[in-house]
Formats: C-alpha cells, sequence, structure tokens
C-alpha cells in the first residue's frame, strides 16, 4: 500500500555532509519532493519532504533515518495558528500557495488546514496580526 | 414616525426593537420598508480593520521629583510619542516604530512591533516601559525616567483616531512582475491576487451613505468601549460619484472618533503588522442607526451587490498619483473569492474582519436591547454631498531662500 507524508526532518551537524536522501531513494525506492532545506554552520539542518512510496519501505526508511541519528516529526506539528490573535480578515487566503486556508462562504470564517500546509512560511509575516507560528 | 428620544424610551424599557444591518434585509424583504420602519427602532453596523490614523493621548501622571516631558523626549516600549503638549501628556500613534526597528532596510520589513501595539498591550493591562529625557527646569528639574506604567494608573488614556470607518475602499491588485508589499497587504505580480478592505453591507457608512443619521456626537461602539464621533474623519470627501442610492463608487466619508482607552478591549483594538509597509493598528467601530423615517432604513437595507468599489492597480497607477481606475466590482461579487480583471481571473481576499464586524454589530445589538446603549441626538451634521469639499492633492513647489 502506498503512503505519502509531509515529514521534518532535522540533522545534526555531523550528518550535513552525508547523502541522506540518495539512500531513501536508492535503498527505500522513496519519491521525495523538498519543500524546504536550511542548513548552517554548527547548526543542525533541516530538510522539509514530502515522501511517498511503500508503506513497508516507508516505515524502514523513517527507520533508517532514526537510526542514523536523525530526529523526525510529521510536519503538521510545526505550524500553528494562535487562535486568539488571528482576526479572521481572510489575508492569508490567496497568500498560501498550498491552499491551507480556506474561508467559510457564509460566516467568513478562515479555518487552517494543517494537512495542506507545506510549511513554507509565507503567511507568516504575511498575516497582519502575526497569528501563524512557525516551530521546528 | 419615531423620533430618537421615543426610541430611548423604548431603550430604557428594555422594549426597542434592535437588529444588525445583515438581519434588516431579511425582514424587509418579508415586511416591506412601511411595516419595518415603524417595527425596527434601530438597526446595527460593524466594521474591524487596519486604521492608520489612529492613536491615543495620555495624562501619566506627576513623577517626584517632576519631569517636562513636553518638548522631550518619550518612548513607549522603545516606540516614540509625541510630547509636543504640556509636562506630562503624551500622544502615541499607531503608526509609530522604535528608532531602532529595521524598517524596510532589509525589504519587505517584518514591522513586528510599533504604536499599534503599545495601545494593544496597554488596554490588555500591561505594564509598558515608559523612557523619558527632558531638558530641565525650575519647576521640573528632572532630566530622566524609566519607569512602568499601567493603564489603571495613569490619569487618563483616550483613543483618539483623526480618521477611521472608511466609506468603501479601493481594492488593490498589481499589475507589475514583481509582488509587493502594500498597506493594502501583499500583492502577488501580475494579477496575482486582489484584496479589498471593507465590511461591505455591515460597514457603518456605506448604511448611511448621505450621512443623514451620524454627525458630530453620535455615540458608538469603539474598540469594545463606548466612543464617540468627534469630527469628519481626515480625507473625508462627501463628493464622490454615487449609485442611484447614494452609495459612493469610491472612498469617501471618513469619521474622527474619540474614546476612553481604560473601557476598552485589547481584543477590540488590535496591533497588526503589514510586511513591507509598516506597523498599525485594527480598530473596531460600530454604529447604531435609529430608524427614524423610512428613507434611513432604506439606505440600511444596502447589500453587498449594492457596494461598488474601484479596482486600482498598486505597483504603477496608485504610487504614481494617476487616476486610471481597472475597473468597477462589487462586494457580493469579491466575495465570492474571484474576480475578473482584464480579462483574468483573480483570487480575492480582505483585510477587514468580516466575522469581527458581525459580531461588533451583535454586541451593540446586545447593549441597546438591554438597555445600556442609548442613541445620541448628533450636535451637527458631517458635511455632505452638498458641501463642496474636494479632496485635495499637495502639489509641491520649491522652497527658495
Amino acid at each position: 500500500m502506498a503512503v505519502s507524508k509531509r515529514i521534518v526532518l532535522h540533522f545534526p551537524p555531523r550528518l550535513v555532509n552525508r547523502p541522506i536522501v540518495y539512500r531513501l531513494v536508492k535503498d527505500y525506492d522513496l519519491e521525495f519532493n523538498i519543500l524546504k532545506a536550511s542548513i548552517s554552520p554548527e547548526e543542525e539542518g533541516l530538510l522539509v519532504l514530502e515522501l511517498r512510496g511503500n508503506r513497508q519501505e516507508y516505515e524502514k526508511g523513517i527507520e533508517f533515518l532514526a537510526r542514523t541519528g536523525i530526529k523526525v516529526q510529521p510536519l503538521s506539528q510545526d505550524i500553528t495558528r494562535d487562535e486568539d490573535r488571528c482576526t479572521h480578515c481572510g489575508a492569508c487566503v490567496t497568500i498560501c500557495p498550498a491552499g491551507a486556508f480556506v474561508l467559510n462562504p457564509a460566516t467568513r470564517v478562515v479555518s487552517f488546514d494543517n494537512e495542506k500546509c507545506i510549511a513554507c512560511g509565507i503567511c507568516i509575516a504575511a498575516c497582519p496580526p502575526r497569528a501563524m507560528k512557525v516551530q521546528f | 414616525m419615531k423620533t430618537i428620544s421615543e426610541i430611548n424610551e423604548k431603550i430604557k424599557r428594555g422594549q426597542a426593537v434592535v437588529v444588525t444591518a445583515e438581519e434588516i434585509l431579511d425582514i424587509v424583504k418579508e415586511k416591506g420598508i412601511a411595516r419595518a420602519a415603524r417595527e425596527v427602532d434601530v438597526v446595527t453596523t460593524g466594521t474591524f480593520g487596519p486604521m492608520c490614523s489612529s492613536g491615543a493621548y495620555l495624562n501619566v501622571g506627576h513623577s517626584k521629583p517632576r519631569i517636562k516631558l513636553g518638548g522631550g523626549r518619550v518612548y513607549l516600549n522603545d516606540v516614540p510619542a509625541y510630547t509636543g503638549f504640556a509636562a506630562v501628556d503624551l500622544m502615541i500613534g499607531c503608526t509609530a516604530l522604535p528608532d531602532d526597528d529595521p524598517k524596510n532596510r532589509a525589504h519587505p520589513g517584518e514591522f513586528i512591533y510599533g504604536g499599534g501595539h503599545v495601545i494593544e498591550e496597554l488596554v490588555a493591562g500591561k505594564d509598558i516601559r515608559l523612557v523619558a529625557t527632558a531638558y530641565g527646569t525650575d519647576c521640573y528639574p528632572r532630566k530622566k525616567l524609566e519607569t512602568l506604567i499601567n493603564l489603571k494608573d495613569i490619569n487618563e488614556a483616550v483613543l483618539f483616531n483623526p480618521r477611521n470607518a472608511y466609506q468603501n475602499y479601493n481594492v488593490a491588485v498589481n499589475l507589475s512582475d514583481k509582488t509587493i508589499y502594500t498597506y493594502m497587504g501583499v500583492l502577488k505580480p501580475k494579477l496575482g491576487n486582489a484584496n479589498y478592505c471593507s465590511a461591505g453591507q455591515l460597514s457603518p457608512l456605506l448604511n448611511d451613505p448621505l450621512y443623514k443619521s451620524v454627525g458630530i456626537g453620535t455615540r458608538i461602539f469603539l474598540g469594545g468601549g463606548t466612543g464617540y464621533v468627534v469630527w469628519q474623519g481626515t480625507q473625508h470627501n462627501p463628493g464622490v460619484p454615487r449609485t442611484e442610492g447614494g452609495v459612493p463608487r469610491k472612498p469617501a466619508g471618513t469619521l474622527a472618533v474619540i474614546g476612553d482607552l481604560k473601557l476598552m478591549k485589547p481584543q477590540w483594538l488590535r496591533g497588526v503588522s503589514m510586511q513591507g509597509y509598516g506597523a498599525t493598528l485594527a480598530v473596531g467601530i460600530g454604529l447604531p442607526i435609529p430608524i427614524v423615517s423610512e428613507e434611513v432604513l432604506r439606505y440600511t437595507t444596502v447589500t453587498d451587490a449594492d457596494i461598488l468599489a474601484p479596482i486600482v492597480d498598486y505597483s504603477e497607477t496608485y504610487p504614481q498619483r494617476k487616476p486610471d481606475s481597472l475597473g468597477e466590482v462589487s462586494y457580493a461579487q469579491l466575495k465570492t473569492g474571484k474576480i475578473k480583471v482584464q480579462g483574468k481571473e483573480v483570487p480575492t481576499a480582505s483585510l477587514s474582519s468580516y466575522p469581527r464586524a458581525v459580531e461588533i454589530a451583535q454586541t451593540l445589538k446586545r447593549w441597546i436591547k438591554q438597555g445600556e446603549f442609548t442613541l445620541t441626538e448628533a450636535v451637527a451634521p458631517l458635511p455632505g454631498v452638498e458641501s463642496g469639499i474636494t479632496f485635495k492633492n499637495l502639489e509641491d513647489r520649491p522652497i527658495v531662500e
């Protein structure tokens, strides 16, 4: 059975030079789509991936990552909306490239769909009351 | 018909019939104008959006020994306040920024904290850092002051906004090939999105388009407390083209408002940051409209389909002050989520919160029904179409020494 998940990988400094994603493709036949990547000297690397493939192979691939010393988190935990600050103006709706903000046509209330979020971060600074928070 | 004092008698007896500018639509559909005008006493409106001409004046009390802040320098949470008044009177404007804010040096700037945020935190009851320097006088010897102030301890804190509640506004688009960062939000290149900013059919001045009801002295919902209209707002421009129903087809009337900050709530005065543009304050305003005639009621039945707004390019037309518009669109069209501009389908978004506007209209309705809020007779009218007011631009002239 196929599985597709968006995950956040945290690389310790000692691993940033190793071709980790290559192994996921080569050894576990997983497809990947990089949504965000950043590495800074003396700090950990960060990679946001959409990973697709056979469920068993996917599980093995994740195991491999963990064994190698990479911290794996599901992406949805990382972008949150501060419900107290959100005023439901709707400025985010057309800014989000993934369509993660949906306006209820009757009430004009804006809902945030974590599942669709690709953690690009565009909404963070574009939200006037700064209700969107990103935590990696 | 009823007079305002008759309506107030009903409010005090708890018998007033109060509905919002949304609810009135179905009532009139069902009962007709004449019967609805007899039965309904008040229609409430609301709007909640960024309003840059907002600020507060404070009297912080006298320190021991005394310091003359007037003519000196004062910072509230690092944001500069205006000190050109008496010894301990200050004014903080919502777009003021800390001196060390990077602003747009790294474009687009974030503008995370400004005067609007200071006002929000003050209203929320948080301590605010006041840092001041002064020149010292015989009667005000102190030259430095660093202290915390709190809303409950200072003499006065008054929200005083020279321009709020714009009657209609532009729909902003971007014809250029790069993203631009404006007071109308982030505009994506090549007509990537269209941003509007009005509560439309719930908006205060769109329900009283010819200022028949609102005037100087009108009591309103302001920032979660009560406030008053004190004057027409700056840039008040009643002479713009209007529809047959009197609704302006461009940004038109505005209100200057005032109210006791100590009675307001942070939920309705929200510091906001416009990326690449600046900091400002989202303000909640609600105007009650006493139904003293069929005519006044008819104006409150305006719907999103009746209100047209001009589509304006903010990459070239707006900054260069060119008059061109890319067409007109109704709020009903804007609210479908997409409009057509130059043959292209453009997704729309709002900067004004409609759910919050509804909540304001409902809150004001509840206050009136419970007898906590009575209506006022305007002391003087706002300048209308007949005033001949025109919108003046600044034509710069060389200074010859």
